[in-house]
């Protein structure tokens, strides 16, 4: 055992942190200026980032494990970079378990409208409600569509949206999918069992996890620099107690956070799927706790600023919030770790 | 990045099971018993004897110079074996090693390594607790001795001890955290009175207040140079708070199992409450053992110590008081019939957030020497 990253991971994590320092929203009014988005979205582009979960050849496995996957989701969660990752990652990657070829042009996932789960399909369309995440520059989406022996991937295509994109996380707008959206084009050779779904739900799960800790860090960043230059009683407000020890309990649980999710990442592409995906839920149930705390408390430590559309903190907010709901927050992942345990008769806590 | 085992590691793994199923001693859940520490001694030298114990350390010393990862795989065969956790003795291991000279070094680390002799540390003091260096058992020079005066207390394990690591002030002189020092005190003599003390989970063996009154000490036995003593205490807390050091991994993962073991025996007994704090019970174990691999892989580059071993700490004690309100949840008031054995668990449980520095010193060290926030 040795869970130090290797030369070529710290080299990639520092080519994504450079990616990020250069072009991500440094405060809120960075996110309306779309000649950065653009550069930003063509640096994430040309890094290939997007496509490390495709096959790295017909019917092999990924170009990059998992774990190179997480360290790219972290440092864009730190950075709240606002060009799509999780998505077109996400779609790769059932793309390669279905066999299917890379699609042509940019494309995400759907999801239930909760986000718990991937959305199903007929033929006449998906489930009401379902939507596309993280879908900044997708033209189509990948719903499952019910087949003998599991389910084959479908395509539908996303709507154009005007104006300025919806969804709580100001950085990886979802887009609503049509009701009447008819899947197009069937995608694969081969339908997709419960194990590779649940493999896939791990690669989600552990993405999220991973894009949580970077987000934890960086509104702790936000709120430690904030607690070191605002003043108060003639002192800064970080050398209080009361503030110091919020600060140091976001730390401790963003550090612990960290633990659970590499081990969740790395269970990915090294563990058989059943025990990925209880690792993954496992890393999920903590991380979702840790992140809604560690970003109330980077609010908290900005006063009333820190309540205020301008202040970033609650963009951190924001994109925690929705990386907790996919695939399930602190609840349905907990009851997933039970039942690993042989635990069942746990929806309560759903 | 692997968190798999190497062939070597995986060798062995195998052969500590092997040995665990014919040496396992059977013994409660350490703290909630007498009965636990009163065989801890002999499974200490059993898991010495056995090879599993002292793993990283220096050959001169009884280890076997492996990485730091093995402590892992020994921590996860115990807990799965459902075995005693190893001995937490790491950070007396580190301060003397650090501190003290060849012929301290020599003449002590073996027998601490190996579990021949019994030691306990003598460091709070009833009006010196999270202000450590304001301690006032004074060591006076007499001779080639010095003799010792003075009043410890939460000094674990200080009955069945052979030694105390004691820090005690020789210069009433120098400023606080200048005039102590640290000496191996022969616990078996007159001048020493032990008064047991009863913690809230009703054992006895555990904490005790140690009395010196006229107790002798050779000066050869002194650890570092005179007034080298703060800075030995600090080594061994900053120790203290790793839980890759203390072990502590296996004791809740077993807690962890034995409580599973009881809802799966009979899941109607418990509602969901119940069955959400046992949840929370598996991540936080579960946790604790991902954060231990990777502060052992970190140190396979040479480092140790620091003050990320105050977030240890704290995440330690997460999951130790984790897993005390699932056993409370499943096993306790008015649950657990006539055996109080998680009650128990949990009582003991809160201690954690008080032995080897308070939760809000650590949280204090980990805002100031982490996080760089000013102070106050």
């Amino acid at each position: 055992m040795d869970v130090r990253l290797s030369p070529e991971q710290r080299a990639l994590r520092d080519s994504a942190v450079q990616v990020v320092d250069r072009l991500a929203p440094a405060a809120v009014r960075d996110l309306d200026d779309t000649e950065r988005l653009a550069k930003l979205d063509a640096a994430v582009e040309a890094s290939g980032w997007r496509e490390l979960r495709a096959a790295s050849s017909p019917g092999q496995g990924p170009l990059a494990s998992a774990v190179e996957a997480a360290i790219v989701a972290e440092e864009l969660g730190r950075g709240l970079a606002d060009a799509a990752f999780l998505g077109p990652t996400l779609a790769a990657d059932l793309r390669r378990l279905a066999g299917a070829t890379p699609s042509a042009s940019r494309e995400t996932v759907a999801l239930v409208p909760d986000l718990s789960a991937p959305a199903g399909a007929t033929g006449d369309g998906p489930g009401p409600g379902a939507v596309a995440i993280d879908a900044r520059g997708s033209t189509a989406a990948l719903v499952l569509l019910p087949v003998a022996g599991g389910h084959a991937l479908a395509e539908v295509a996303l709507p154009v949206v005007p104006g300025p994109p919806g969804g709580m996380d100001l950085t990886r707008p979802e887009v609503p999918v049509e009701p009447g959206a008819r899947p197009v084009g069937v995608a694969g050779e081969r339908a997709l069992g419960a194990a590779d779904l649940e493999a896939w739900s791990a690669l989600g799960l552990g993405l999220a996890c991973a894009d949580l800790v970077g987000t934890m860090a960086g509104a702790i960043r936000l709120a430690c620099d904030y607690a070191r230059s605002r003043r108060q009683y003639g002192a800064a407000i970080g050398s209080f107690q009361a503030v110091q020890h919020m600060l140091a309990d976001a730390y401790v649980a963003t550090e612990g956070s960290r633990s659970v999710a590499l081990y969740a990442a790395w269970g990915v592409d090294a563990l058989p799927a059943g025990e990925a995906l209880a690792a993954a839920a496992l890393a999920k149930a903590y991380c979702s706790r840790a992140a809604r705390t560690v970003c109330e408390v980077a609010i908290q430590v900005h006063g009333g600023i820190g309540n205020t559309w301008d202040c970033l903190a609650h963009v951190y907010l924001r994109r925690a919030l929705l990386s907790i709901d996919l695939l399930g927050g602190v609840g349905p992942n907990l009851a997933r770790v039970l039942e690993h345990h042989g635990i069942g008769g746990s929806d309560g806590l759903r | 990045m692997d968190f798999a085992d190497s062939p070597a590691e995986a060798e062995f793994r195998r052969r500590l099971r092997d040995w665990l199923h014919d040496n396992n001693p059977r013994l409660p859940a350490s703290s909630t018993s007498d009965e636990y520490w009163a065989g801890q001694a002999s499974w200490h030298r059993a898991l010495y004897d056995g090879g599993f114990f002292g793993l990283s350390w220096p050959r001169e010393i009884g280890g076997r110079e492996l990485p730091t990862v093995y402590d892992v795989i020994v921590d996860e065969e115990l807990a799965r074996a459902g075995a005693p956790p190893r001995p937490s003795l790491g950070y007396l291991v580190h301060g003397i090693l650090r501190h003290g000279s060849d012929d301290v070094k020599r003449r002590f680390l073996p027998g601490i390594v190996d579990g021949r002799d019994r030691w306990c540390q003598g460091f709070s003091e009833p009006d010196a607790g999270s202000d450590l260096a304001s301690l006032r058992t004074r060591a006076t020079p007499a001779g080639d001795e010095y003799v010792i005066h003075g009043h410890k207390v939460w000094t674990s394990y200080s009955d069945a001890a052979d030694w105390c690591l004691l820090l005690a002030r020789t210069d009433p002189d120098a400023p606080k955290h200048r005039g102590l020092s640290a000496f191996a005190v022969p616990m078996h003599q007159p001048g020493i009175e032990q008064r047991p003390l009863r913690m809230i989970n009703g054992i006895t063996k555990e904490f005790g207040e140690v009395l010196f009154d006229g107790a002798r000490v050779p000066a050869a036995n002194m650890i570092g140079e005179p007034g080298e003593g703060w800075r030995l205490a600090m080594t061994i807390v900053s120790h203290e708070r790793e839980p890759g050091e203390l072990g502590y991994v296996a004791r809740y993962a077993k807690v962890v199992n034995e409580l599973a073991d009881t809802v799966r025996e009979d899941p109607a007994r418990f509602g969901g409450e119940q069955v959400r704090e046992l949840a929370w019970a598996m991540v936080e174990a579960e946790m604790l053992r991902l954060h231990v691999c990777r502060r052992l892989s970190d140190r396979l580059d040479g480092t140790s110590g620091g003050p990320e071993g105050s977030v240890d700490k704290l995440l330690m004690t997460e999951a130790e008081q984790a897993v005390g309100h699932a056993a409370l949840a499943l096993g306790g008031a008015g649950r657990g019939g006539a055996d109080d054995t998680w009650l128990n668990l949990y009582l003991y449980s809160r201690a954690q957030s008080v032995m080897g520095g308070t939760s809000q010193i650590q949280r204090n060290l980990v805002a100031s020497r982490v996080l760089g926030l000013p102070s106050s």
